[in-house]
């Protein structure tokens, strides 16, 4: 259990295959409350899949995944988010057509206890419950400085601020744990700046642990106090940063062509 | 809670009997042909906007409506016609009197809606795993299933269909009132789901699932509760169509009405219930305006379709729901002009 000091999230030994190609294999990782750790690998090792074997949306093949102490084999993604588990997503899927207030208090309605009765008698109690989410999806947005588009259309939005959205929708869902994907692709240097600060700074006004997946060394390095090195999906290192910089093979796998290109 | 229940008792109490005094007032000084047209509007309307919280708003693209339509139509029938004659000797059941005409009404539109609701509900369930054209054909295949069993049960009429349901949306002058009903309710209850946040998450589903998922919404759930809500008012649409016009056979629940019930969604603006309702009065009234034209009738039908598609493909409405406010805050909005983001 994560309140005697357990780990947060354990994946064990997870080995995942599609038809013959094992796309994450004998993988494991633990994260400890209030940890930020970064996953790197080069393009195709397997990173997406990880998250997607985490938040439930594939189901491992091999091995356990535990969070807050209970195994999520099973469990569907919503599910796995109602245990308290929100992630973005590396090509942003945000609801295009609904405004960015909206894509917000979706998100927040999971912890929300109107049924479907309620909401189409429009009941006090759904009144009241509406406009608490609103309240809270307002907050957000203001907290993540988004609150100027509030009722723009998502998909209308910069591209930065796209990102910016995604993050807040998924704060919605109130999670101990926030998976970013890529948060930084796209970005430009002093958008990148930004969002350190913002991840740091959601990181301690939420109290929540943070995995991220990213490229860009720069954010990885500067931001996470420990990584994982996945390669063909396998981890093939792990450490902190100093340790993942003058690793052989981490420089083998990734950062030695990248300096090289 | 108390004061809640009791004003929303007070409003739909007032509401009933507006409806009923417009039903007996207007009702007898229409003629009968426009009264017919009139009838046959709000049932296409409670279709298109059922149809709507299916395939507008939850993004589950169905097209076999007419299906659900047929269940509901042949479930009030059989109640009126093959059961209720066994029952009858219950006093508030007794036919020709204000009380039994409406309780049996009430009973058949209950049992149709229950019937389509479990169609709804059987059809639903692959929507689970099919998207897109799959799931369009599943359904399609519905709706020819329905109406092939129709054709080959005796027990209802087979091709002949089912004659002599007792006229009781009629009786009394009842047929406005309960046609306005049904479309009130169908639309109150899309336009109250739409501004909850739980009905947010039906749209979600339709924007991206896979996101909708992650985000916590059971977009198993959200999926199977548009089909069941959507076919409930199909089914109870049926039974008004029946218990007026007092006779149904398969072919009025063709795959043409399924289409053209989901052209009158297209055509609205896929997701806006004021959409849905204007093109279901519109398809169900121009044909009878375009009488006119005889032979050419359906060709100028058609070509209407086709230039509104290409001057809107958005639909009429778009995404937009009509409203009084909303215009006003469009206006506004231009005079500020638009936020730089």
């Amino acid at each position: 259990m994560s309140g005697m000091g357990g780990a947060l999230l354990e994946a064990r030994s997870v080995t995942k295959q599609f038809g013959g190609l094992a796309a994450v294999s004998n993988f494991s990782v633990s994260v400890n409350p209030g940890e930020l750790v970064g996953l790197i690998g080069p393009n195709g090792a397997g990173k997406t899949t990880v998250f997607n074997l985490i938040t439930g949306v594939y189901d491992p093949t091999v091995g356990e995944i535990v969070f807050d102490g209970k195994v999520i084999n099973p469990l569907k993604p919503y599910q796995v988010t109602a245990l308290g588990m929100a992630r973005t997503f590396q090509n942003t899927r945000l609801f295009k057509n609904l405004t960015a207030l909206e894509n917000v208090k979706i998100a927040g309605n999971i912890r929300s206890k109107a049924g479907l009765g309620a909401a189409i008698c429009r009941t006090p109690r759904l009144l009241e419950n509406d406009a608490r989410l609103e309240a809270t999806a307002l907050a957000l947005l203001e907290k993540l400085r988004l609150a100027h588009v509030a009722d723009l259309r998502a998909g209308d939005l910069a591209y930065g601020l796209q990102r910016r959205l995604e993050i807040a929708r998924a704060l919605a869902t109130q999670p101990k744990l926030l998976l970013l994907d890529e948060p930084a692709a796209g970005m430009n240097p002093q958008e990148k700046q930004e969002l350190r600060e913002l991840i740091r700074e959601i990181r301690t006004e939420f109290g929540l642990t943070v995995m991220l997946i990213e490229h860009d060394m720069k954010v990885v390095m500067g931001l996470c106090e420990r990584i994982y090195v996945l390669d063909y999906g396998q981890i093939i290192a792990h450490g902190t940063p100093e340790q993942i910089r003058s690793d052989p093979k981490v420089i083998a796998a990734y950062l030695g062509t990248e300096t090289a290109a | 809670m108390a004061r809640w229940a009791l004003t929303r008792l007070a409003g739909i109490s007032a509401t009933l009997a507006i409806l009923y005094f417009i039903s007996v007032f207007v009702g007898p000084r229409m003629q009968e042909y426009v009264l017919n047209v009139v009838i046959l509007c709000g049932i296409y309307v409670v279709l298109a906007v059922s149809l709507n919280l299916i395939n507008g708003i939850t993004g589950q693209f169905s097209i076999g409506h007419a299906g659900f339509f047929a269940v509901g139509a042949y479930t009030g029938a059989a109640w009126s016609v093959l059961w209720l004659p066994r029952i009858i000797d219950l006093p508030f059941l007794k036919l020709g009197t204000f009380v039994g005409d409406a309780t049996n009404l009430l009973i058949a539109l209950v049992l149709g809606a229950l019937a389509a609701g479990i169609a709804g509900f059987v059809v639903g369930l692959p929507s689970l795993r099919l998207r897109g054209d799959y799931l369009a054909i599943v359904t399609l295949g519905f709706g020819e299933v329905i109406r092939v069993l129709l054709l080959n049960t005796e027990a209802v009429g087979g091709a002949r269909g089912m004659s002599g349901i007792p006229a009781l949306v009629g009786s009394f002058h009842m047929e406005l009132f309960w046609v306005l009903l049904l479309v009130m309710l169908v639309i109150l209850v899309s336009r109250n789901l739409m501004r909850s946040v739980r009905g947010l998450t039906f749209l979600a589903v339709r924007e991206d699932e896979i996101a909708a998922d992650a985000m916590g919404v059971n977009t198993t759930k959200v999926k199977v509760t548009a089909f069941v809500i959507g076919s409930m008012f199909a089914g109870a649409a049926g039974v008004l169509y029946a218990h007026f016009f007092t006779g149904i056979s398969p072919d009025a629940f063709d795959m043409n009405s399924s289409i053209i019930i989901t052209t009158m969604v297209v055509l609205g603006g896929t997701g806006s219930i004021t959409g849905s309702v204007v093109a279901a009065i519109l398809l169900t009234a121009l044909p009878e305006f375009l009488r006119f034209l005889k032979d050419y009738r359906m060709v100028i039908f058609s070509m209407t379709l086709i230039i509104m598609m290409l001057t809107r493909p958005q639909g009429i409405f778009g995404h937009r729901e009509f409203s009084l406010r909303g215009l006003f805050r469009r206006k506004e909005r231009r005079r500020e002009g638009s936020a730089p983001v």
